[in-house]
């Protein structure tokens, strides 16, 4: 049999993982934008931050319920496929993943349903309570996910013995090299994943003549976030690039396409990588700018792919174009935003049809920018699942066979096609759909609320997510 | 000197699973009833009783797994494998049952094909968790710290009549659970459900307990030598008395006591489990201390579990509250 169960489950993981990656990529910022619009609510009593809110949480209702299935499969994956990587790892990464779980998970659960259902059942303090449980427990759960996978990245706080890794130190493990860039990194892309989201479909109802107040109030906001985070983002991902550059050289020369270690490093800006001759075919590039931003030096020196043997090196293809697509999307972004600021001191922010038109096509830019980022990192770390320290190859289940993970791939396939094509094409039609038309929820006292779940979801579609 | 901390991950576990298995339980088999309900209308209610609460039910089967791979990892890398296509056909179902919540209302004119995701889904997340169950009580071949036979082994008569066991089993938790949370006609047919669900449950409790000892002399051993058979019979006794409770409570027409009978029944099974099992985590070779973690990475674990596990109650128990009552049927759905 030829068919490779390492590859294959490599296949499956990322299948499962990146498909996984884009609903979070949403809610987590989304989860932060509802409690934030509950909160100006309260605090106002403004009609439109109710009307705003009550449309993103059927939405996020939507999102978050595909969000939390599809995640269920990762835990799973490991154990399955990976068993060896979780019996050499557990001592270190599985108590991450457990506190993400009572940390995040149950938080975000618990509340969810209040959140959803319970607007008429609960005081408002509660209802905004809850709203902001549940975004804590998105950022939560980022937080130990993403120590968990930074950890595999530039691991630290550790000893092997037997060959399995033994804790040292808790607050090393955690807070290794790579994490407090990935995570601030990583939240930043996330939020504005979802800014662009929001600018996006208020940009299309504008366009189309609906909920103008409403639909000003999204993009307004949204502009607001994004002229902070845009450029955030650059700063925090030179010094992301740094830190990679100081744990992870091998990821760096490869995102780079850099085979020659070397003073005044160029910008590659395009090439197509040949891996088997060691060089670069149709190399386009600026000389010195590379050192430049990888080192803050013209004359920086840049380790080259040809420093490692190839047995240690990532493959480069998918690593230097991957992050080439996550840097034009953060220029997209950026672009818009400039155009934004621009159309705003003429006055013309919502009267443009071609910025509202682009603002529309550009909602998948934060959705594309984060696959981007992660196959960037995530193959970047190959051919090691602890970078340096365990291969890949020596993780995998030792009993699977090619065919046991081909015939769950191809399954995992149909289905996800079949659940993620179903969840877009709700989510679409559900913005299709609109705000609600009336809300009554606020204005009843609370003797009035009705004490029993159905009256919650039978009372107007405006209240909460679906019945 | 260090403390032993796997007794209480022993007890953190156990609980975190059968947390799982009670709620997620009722969820699932209100599931497994939805196709058979009256009318569509009753099948919106059965859905919206358990819409508010189903995620934070399913949190706790994400806590299990996790929680065995953090206290007990040999047997997480030695279980998971094995049950490879049953764990596979479990997220699966439970991926289809998870996304027919949110996209059932939202179809409205072809809600019906989420109808049959959610039964579907919801028949095969529980029978695959029987037979992962089923599984862990015949054993697994393992060669130093890693499984050591076939994607195919848990292909067994008995793991297939635990499936079909666990579906009666969740089938009467959620006809109970409906019991307690709606009125009137639907609340008639839930009864009926119920009996159905009990004799089912009552059946392959017998037929399992008969048939474990068989699989493992030391299993028989445990149970009937003396004087293990003298402090051990009370537990089956129980099991009869809970059961004739149950079916008595749904005679009289009771509300509450039949679901939490049915939680009682599920309670006995799982002691009885422990009791047949105890100290082994991967049947027949590997014990809880074998497969433990690190006593330094149990110990960081648990300093926030014991913190936490306390708060989650709190607030779980708060949306319930929030929740509590009827789902009353003379409301009426609009979407």
């Amino acid at each position: 049999m030829s068919l490779d169960p390492v590859i294959l489950s490599r296949l499956q993981f990322a299948f499962v993982i990146a498909f996984h990656f884009l609903l979070p990529a949403f809610t987590i910022g989304l989860a932060s934008y509802i409690a934030v619009l509950e909160g100006l609510f309260l605090a106002t009593k403004k009609q439109v931050y109710l009307r705003i809110s009550t449309f993103w949480i059927k939405i996020f209702a939507v999102a978050f319920g595909m969000g939390v299935v599809s995640g269920i499969v990762l835990p799973s994956q490991l154990g399955a496929n990976w068993s060896r990587y979780s019996d050499a790892t557990a001592n270190i990464v599985a108590p991450l993943m457990a506190y993400e779980a009572l940390m995040a998970f149950f938080l975000e659960a618990g509340f969810l349903g209040v959140l959803l259902f319970g607007r008429r059942l609960v005081p408002p303090w509660a209802h905004f309570f809850s709203a902001l449980m549940v975004a804590i427990g998105t950022l939560l759960s980022a937080f130990w996910i993403l120590a968990a996978n930074s950890w595999m990245q530039t691991p630290a706080g550790f000893e092997i013995i037997d060959g399995r890794f033994v804790p040292t130190d808790w607050l090393a493990v955690i807070f290794n090299p790579s994490f407090p860039y990935r995570f601030l990194h990583t939240v930043t892309a996330v939020y504005l994943t979802t800014a662009f989201t929001v600018i996006g479909v208020a940009a299309w109802y504008l366009r189309h003549g609906r909920y103008l107040d409403e639909a000003k109030v999204m993009i307004a906001m949204g502009v607001i976030l994004a002229s902070v985070l845009v450029p955030a983002q650059a700063l925090l991902g030179d010094r992301h690039g740094l830190n990679t550059r100081e744990h992870q050289p091998q990821k760096l020369a490869a995102m780079e396409a850099l085979w020659e270690t070397r003073t005044g490093a160029p910008a590659v800006l395009f090439a197509l990588p040949d891996e088997a001759a060691e060089t670069n075919r149709a190399e386009l590039s600026i000389p010195k700018l590379g050192s430049l931003y990888l080192t803050h030096s013209f004359d920086g020196v840049v380790q080259g792919l040809k420093d490692f043997p190839p047995s240690d090196r990532p493959p480069v293809v998918p690593v230097f174009f991957a992050f080439r697509v996550m840097v034009g999307m953060w220029a997209i972004m950026f672009a818009l935003t400039l155009w934004a600021w621009w159309l705003a001191r003429h006055k013309r922010l919502f009267g443009s049809p071609a910025f509202l038109r682009a603002a529309t096509w550009a909602i998948p830019t934060g959705y594309v920018a984060v696959t981007a980022g992660w196959i960037t990192t995530e193959v970047g770390r190959q051919p090691y699942v602890v970078y340096g320290l365990l291969r890949t190859a020596d993780a995998v289940t030792p009993t699977l066979t090619g065919g046991d993970v081909l015939a769950s791939l191809l399954i995992y396939i149909v289905v996800y096609i079949v659940i993620f094509g179903a969840g877009v094409y709700y989510l679409v039609r559900l913005v299709h759909r609109g705000l609600p038309e009336r809300l009554d929820g606020q204005e009843l006292r609370p003797e009035q609320r009705p004490a029993r779940p159905l009256s919650a979801a039978t009372a107007p579609a405006s209240e909460g997510g679906p019945p | 000197m260090t403390l032993d901390l796997v007794p209480i991950w022993t007890v953190i576990l156990a609980f975190g699973v059968f947390m799982y298995v009670l709620l997620d339980g009722f969820d699932l088999g209100v599931g497994i009833l939805f196709p058979f309900a009256p009318d569509d209308r009753t099948r919106s209610l059965m859905m919206a009783s358990v819409a508010p609460i189903w995620d934070g039910n399913e949190t706790w089967l994400v806590f299990g797994g996790l929680a065995l791979f953090a206290a007990f990892p040999l047997a997480f890398a030695i279980i998971f494998p094995a049950l490879y296509f049953p764990l596979l056909a479990m997220v699966l179902g439970l991926i289809f049952r998870g996304v027919a919540f949110e996209f059932r209302p939202t179809a409205r004119t072809t809600s019906k094909r989420w109808d049959q995701a959610f039964f579907w889904g919801s028949l095969i997340a529980t029978f695959a968790q029987g037979c992962v169950l089923g599984k862990f009580v015949l054993g697994f071949e393992v060669s130093g710290r890693q499984y050591a036979g076939t994607s195919w082994d848990w292909v067994h008569p008995f793991v297939l009549a635990v499936g079909v066991g666990l579906v009666f089993g969740y089938l009467l938790l959620g006809a109970t659970w409906l019991v307690m949370k709606t009125e009137g006609a639907l609340q008639d047919w839930a009864r009926a459900k119920a009996r159905m669900g009990l004799f089912g449950t009552l059946a392959f409790i017998g037929m399992v307990s008969l048939w474990t000892p068989f699989l493992d002399a030391r299993i028989a051993a445990r149970w009937f030598s003396w004087p293990n058979i003298a402090f051990l019979a009370p537990v089956p006794i129980a099991t009869a008395a809970i059961g004739g409770w149950l079916w008595a409570s749904l005679r009289r027409g009771r509300d509450i006591a039949p679901f939490i009978a049915a939680m009682g029944l599920f309670a006995m099974c799982y002691l009885g489990l422990a009791i047949s099992l105890f100290p082994h985590v991967v049947v027949p070779t590997i014990t809880l201390w074998d497969a433990a973690a690190a006593p330094q990475s149990q110990a960081f674990l648990l300093i926030g579990t014991l913190f936490l596990l306390p708060i989650i109650l709190m607030y779980t128990g708060w949306s319930y509250w929030v929740f509590r009552g009827k789902v009353r049927a003379d409301a009426g759905y609009a979407p």
